[in-house]
């Protein structure tokens, strides 16, 4: 589970891996048996690496290889009609490749593009806005020989709100090097006392006080330690640390930049999710710039000059990699699955020493701290969410895109921004988060109201929200990473429990067992993906009681399960039809 | 020596050691806490199982993943801690497909062993019958993918002497499986295969030819274990009221092998005890076939295979007031349900559709207005209706059934034995 340290370093498995993924479409068991040698461990850990990542495939992917997003909004704005139309203009069917091995059609988790759905990855370059005309002479263009990079799609920044300039945080102009300049006059200690005093917390969903998290970790003795940006942005409806390491990446470095003259880490790491690869280049641009200017390397400008060195390190397709100790593991090149809680990531992280991880946001808003200054940034927002927070907002609105708002701010407001019309429901910080109704009460982003991770993904009265939940059950299901028991089996036992409920053969009682059978999960489940997997489910349920019953079958006969006995004999009536007449093999 | 130190748990002060696994600080303490994944050297613990729920400090955790601090609060025994805890253990049960009665481990099998001592008799979640590999391919050993429970034992402490893994997890999410490196595993020792088997808690390791080693009442858990309560004497029929209406009691036989049934009748002279306070109405042992009236308490044996099973259980569920499912069968579907992993259709043509003969003949799949139709799969008695008690067991002990049988009858409280509950 954790590596032993006599074992060669595996840190490169996953690069390796990609190399072959990338020029042999898959990996081979030529392939595996190449790794197993270098590396000097068994086929078959090789084999579990391979398989835990989804963009990692053990069969040829063709030579386009075409990612859908099959996220809720993607379902809600034509995601089935571009799926057929993918099939019919390459002949391959979702899931395989077409016959001349030319493309490769699979469905995936969100890919970070919900403003612009439906989308999808070719060769992990972006498409949008698609329809099955635009599929269509896609597929003709590409069949032609044009580039995909030539047919990709810019991503706009989509920027939709903007607080005015003397309270916004985040979106202001940014000239690169100035949050830095502070450092020239202040101790580590003053950057960690400016943090501490502003109240800056986490942006990726724990929200804890970063000052203090940065403390922790300066206090751990021993040189060795590591910041890690956590650019796995993998919670559907999540788009906000794209558009942050797209167009102010210098931010975001720059905030690592402070983490590491805080902590005194001498290397640093972005974990990039692979759905982002098109950013890559620009973001690695964006590195060796830093470097070029002096502000990364061996003699970095302060108070007291350090050393800091920033590595990219590329996922390669697992939500809960963005769990701070599952990208630990897969930085290491292991599975990523989350580890036993023994330590904090501050006592023993990356490789069993010091780290800091933080989300993209939180090193982009620590910059900008540290540039407007402590005093400035705590008098914004609530007494106990100090700040901004920027918005992923998607689905059935006139604006989709990133809205910074400060904390506070009430959710009918922002979707009167956002020109959403008739609105259902909206889920807040993605499948793990709440499902609400916003004509319920007056809510607000803030502590203990809507304690935002990000996402705001709204549904109309059109939408069915048992799909919309059953979507987000069968996410869990295949995003768990399968190492505990209530995750892995829990969240498959939920997706069949909802098909029976969209079946109609539910009952009143349902909602007890739902209830029960989620308190197990949150109890029992190692990380805070099994924790989180049935929240959406049970907030739905509780804020919109009356929505369910519909799928419920009054009980028949006393004490009588619904059961539809001719769904039941229905293979074996047609198995009879099918054969008769034939003959017998042997 | 590591420093005593005082720790709470459920309100009691106790000693332990500082830095020790918080399971073995509850254990020393004499409070029971169930364990599956928890092997004592492996560090970091493995945490998989998540069957050693307590709270610390108010926070859900798994014990085995904590250690001894100073002034820790441990609650390990409130009502919602141990239906947690048994739920994860029927998790394992519904995720899996244990054949008890099948198995070369049953009776030496940890998860087995915790279901007898949680007092687990059917799940609350649906079975999932998914369709597992049994892997005969590996040189020495066989890996049943159906009873492997994912506590990652095997992956952490199996190694070649070359330091190789045999073992890895493979997949990830519902899909995750453990599989076996063929190639390390023929450099594995005879004594180090041995040594794969013992320390997998249930039957997914075999090493073939050394499976079946234990007799029947030697096992580790034919034996009552920590914690079981003893009979407690005999239970006294009371005498029928003069001019009290009999008990009236019916049973069938679904999808069932007419075990559970023998089993009944196994209740030897107390049978006589019966006969004088009750009336069989649609019984195969009074062949009455139809109801006469109103039952106080129908016995169900078998799941549902056909759509006969179906009106059966719920004509039983209609005229009984109380309805009992006897056995592994009625409960989750039991042997029979080794086919809900194969299409009917498949199932239907290796009955008929093959042939040794050398002349063609036609396929006829039995198909008529008198005859069953065959459902999709089999199905447990509570998938159809609702059940009131469950008798585990394949088949099971008959003096189990006849305390279960007095208590639903007459009110009367019972004590089962460790002997007594099995699933096997
Ligand atoms: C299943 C799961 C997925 C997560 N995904 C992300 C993610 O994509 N990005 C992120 O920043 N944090 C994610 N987190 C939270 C991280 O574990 C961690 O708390 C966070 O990166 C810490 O950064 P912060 O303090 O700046 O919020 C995830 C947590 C869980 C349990
Ligand atoms: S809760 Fe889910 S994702 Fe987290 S460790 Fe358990 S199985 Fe893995
Ligand atoms: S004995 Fe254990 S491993 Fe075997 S079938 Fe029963 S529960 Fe499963
Ligand atoms: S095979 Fe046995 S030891 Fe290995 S993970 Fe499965 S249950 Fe555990
Ligand atoms: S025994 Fe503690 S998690 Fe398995």
């Amino acid at each position: 589970m954790q590596p032993a340290t006599d074992l060669p370093d595996r840190r490169t498995l996953l690069n390796d891996l990609w190399a072959i993924q990338l020029e042999k479409r898959h990996i081979s068991d030529q392939g595996i048996k190449t790794l197993a040698a270098r590396y000097q461990i068994s086929e078959v850990e090789i084999e579990g690496v391979v398989s835990f990542y989804h963009f990692f495939h053990r069969q040829p992917t063709g030579q386009y290889t075409i990612y859908v997003n099959n996220s809720v909004t993607a379902v809600h704005s034509g995601m089935g009609a571009v799926i057929s139309a993918f099939e019919e203009a390459t002949g391959a069917r979702i899931g395989q490749t077409d016959p001349t091995g030319t493309f490769g059609l699979y469905e995936t988790s969100c890919i970070g593009l919900c403003d612009l759905e439906p989308a999808c990855l070719i060769n992990f370059q972006p498409f949008t806005h698609l329809t099955p005309q635009k599929v269509k002479a896609l597929v003709w263009q590409l069949r032609r020989g044009v580039p995909v990079e030539q047919l990709a799609n810019p991503i706009p920044q989509h920027l939709r709100y903007q607080l005015p300039p003397d309270r916004a945080v985040l979106l202001r102009p940014f000239v690169p090097g100035e949050t830095l300049k502070p450092l020239l006059q202040l101790d580590p200690e003053e950057v960690l006392s400016t943090l501490e005093a502003s109240g800056l917390r986490g942006m990726g969903g724990a929200f804890f006080p970063v000052g203090k998290k940065w403390r922790l970790c300066r206090e751990q003795p021993g040189n060795e330690k590591y910041i890690l940006c956590n650019a796995d942005e993998g919670e559907p409806g999540t788009f906000k640390d794209r558009m942050l390491l797209q167009y102010l990446p210098g931010l975001v470095i720059e905030g690592m930049i402070h983490a590491a003259y805080a902590t005194g880490a001498a290397e640093g790491w972005i974990y990039l999710r692979a759905e982002y690869r098109w950013l890559l280049p620009e973001l690695e641009a964006a590195v060796a710039a830093y470097y070029d200017r002096g502000w990364l390397g061996a003699q970095i400008p302060a108070k007291t000059p350090f050393r800091f060195d920033i590595h990219i390190q590329l996922g390669a397709g697992a939500y809960v990699c963005g769990e701070e100790t599952a990208m630990m593991n897969s930085l290491e090149g292991l599975r990523g699955e989350p580890r036993v809680r023994t330590y904090f990531p501050v006592e023993r992280g990356y490789r069993q020493k010091p780290t800091v991880v933080n989300n993209v946001e939180t090193f982009a808003a620590a910059a900008r701290v540290l540039e407007v200054g402590a005093e400035r940034f705590a008098a914004l927002g609530t007494p106990q969410m100090k700040g901004t927070r920027l918005l992923s907002i998607a689905g059935d609105c006139e604006r989709p895109g990133i809205y910074e708002i400060e904390w506070g701010t009430r959710l009918a407001e922002v979707l009167d921004w956002a020109g959403a019309k008739s609105t259902l429901a909206v889920q807040i910080s993605g499948p793990s988060g709440q499902c609400i109704d916003p004509n319920y009460g007056d809510s607000c982003f803030d502590w203990d109201d809507l304690r935002c991770g990000g996402a705001v993904t709204i549904f109309n009265t059109q939408r069915d929200l048992l799909q919309i939940l059953r979507n987000f059950s069968n996410f869990f299901a295949e995003e768990s990473c399968g190492v505990c028991t209530p995750c892995r089996a829990g969240n498959f036992i939920f997706t069949r429990k909802l098909d029976k409920l969209a079946k109609g053969l539910g009952r009143a009682d349902d909602y007890v067992e739902i209830q029960n059978w989620s308190n197990i999960m949150r109890q029992t489940s190692r990380c805070g993906l099994g924790r989180a997997a049935t929240h959406a489910l049970l907030t739905a349920m509780e804020h919109f009681p009356g929505y369910f019953s519909r799928y419920f079958t009054p009980n028949g006969v006393a004490g009588a399960q619904p059961f539809d006995l001719e769904a039941a004999v229905s293979d074996y009536r047609e198995t009879v039809n099918k054969t008769l007449g034939t003959t017998k093999t042997n | 020596m590591a420093k005593a130190v005082s720790i709470q748990i459920d309100g009691i002060e106790v000693q332990a050691e500082e830095g020790q696994n918080l399971v073995d600080a509850i254990r020393g303490a004499g409070v029971f806490i169930p364990s599956l994944c928890y092997y004592e050297h492996i560090q970091p613990p493995l945490g998989t199982c998540r069957v050693c729920t307590v709270l610390v400090n108010g926070k859900p955790t798994a014990s085995c993943t904590a250690t001894v601090k100073p002034g820790m609060k441990v609650v390990t025994q409130t009502k919602e801690l141990e239906d947690v805890r048994k739920g994860m253990v029927e998790m394992l049960f519904a995720e899996g497909n244990h054949f008890c009665p099948a198995c070369e481990k049953s009776g030496d099998c940890d998860l087995q062993g915790l279901g007898y001592r949680l007092g687990v008799t059917a799940t609350r979640f649906p079975h999932l019958f998914v369709n597992r590999l049994i892997d005969y391919r590996p040189e020495r050993m066989v890996i049943d993918h159906n009873r492997c429970i994912r506590c990652r034992r095997c992956v952490e402490e199996v190694h070649t002497d070359a330091g190789k893994a045999v073992f890895s997890f493979v997949n990830r999410g519902k899909d995750t499986e453990v599989a076996i490196d063929y190639k390390a595993e023929t450099e594995l020792t005879e004594a180090q295969a041995l040594q794969a088997m013992h320390l997998c808690p249930v039957g997914a390791i075999l090493v073939r030819g050394k499976s079946l080693a234990r007799p029947v009442g030697e096992r580790k858990y034919d034996q009552p274990g920590q914690g079981w309560e003893k009979e407690e004497g005999a239970i006294e029929v009371p005498a029928p009221k003069p001019g009290a209406p009999k008990k009236v009691v019916a049973t069938t036989s679904l999808a069932g092998c007419f075990g559970c049934h023998m089993s009944l009748l196994d209740i030897d002279e107390e049978l006589l005890d019966v006969v004088e306070l009750v009336d069989f109405n649609k019984s195969p042992i009074t062949d009455v076939k139809a109801f006469e009236g109103r039952c106080d308490v129908g016995i169900i044996e078998g799941g549902c295979c056909n759509s006969e099973n179906v009106e059966v259980l719920r004509a039983f569920r209609e005229h009984c007031d109380i309805l009992i499912g006897v056995g592994e069968c009625a409960i989750w579907g039991g042997l029979p349900a080794m086919r809900n992993f194969i299409p009917i259709e498949e199932c239907l043509l290796e009955a008929y559709g093959r042939t040794t003969e050398l002349e063609d003949s036609k396929v006829v799949i039995p198909k008529h207005e008198d005859l069953p139709e065959l459902l999709d799969r089999v199905y447990g008695c509570q998938e159809i209706v609702r059940m009131d008690y469950f008798i585990p067991g394949c088949p099971p002990d008959a003096r189990h059934i006849w305390k279960v049988l007095k208590h639903a009858l007459f009110g009367q409280p019972y004590a089962l034995t460790h002997e007594e509950f099995k699933y096997d």
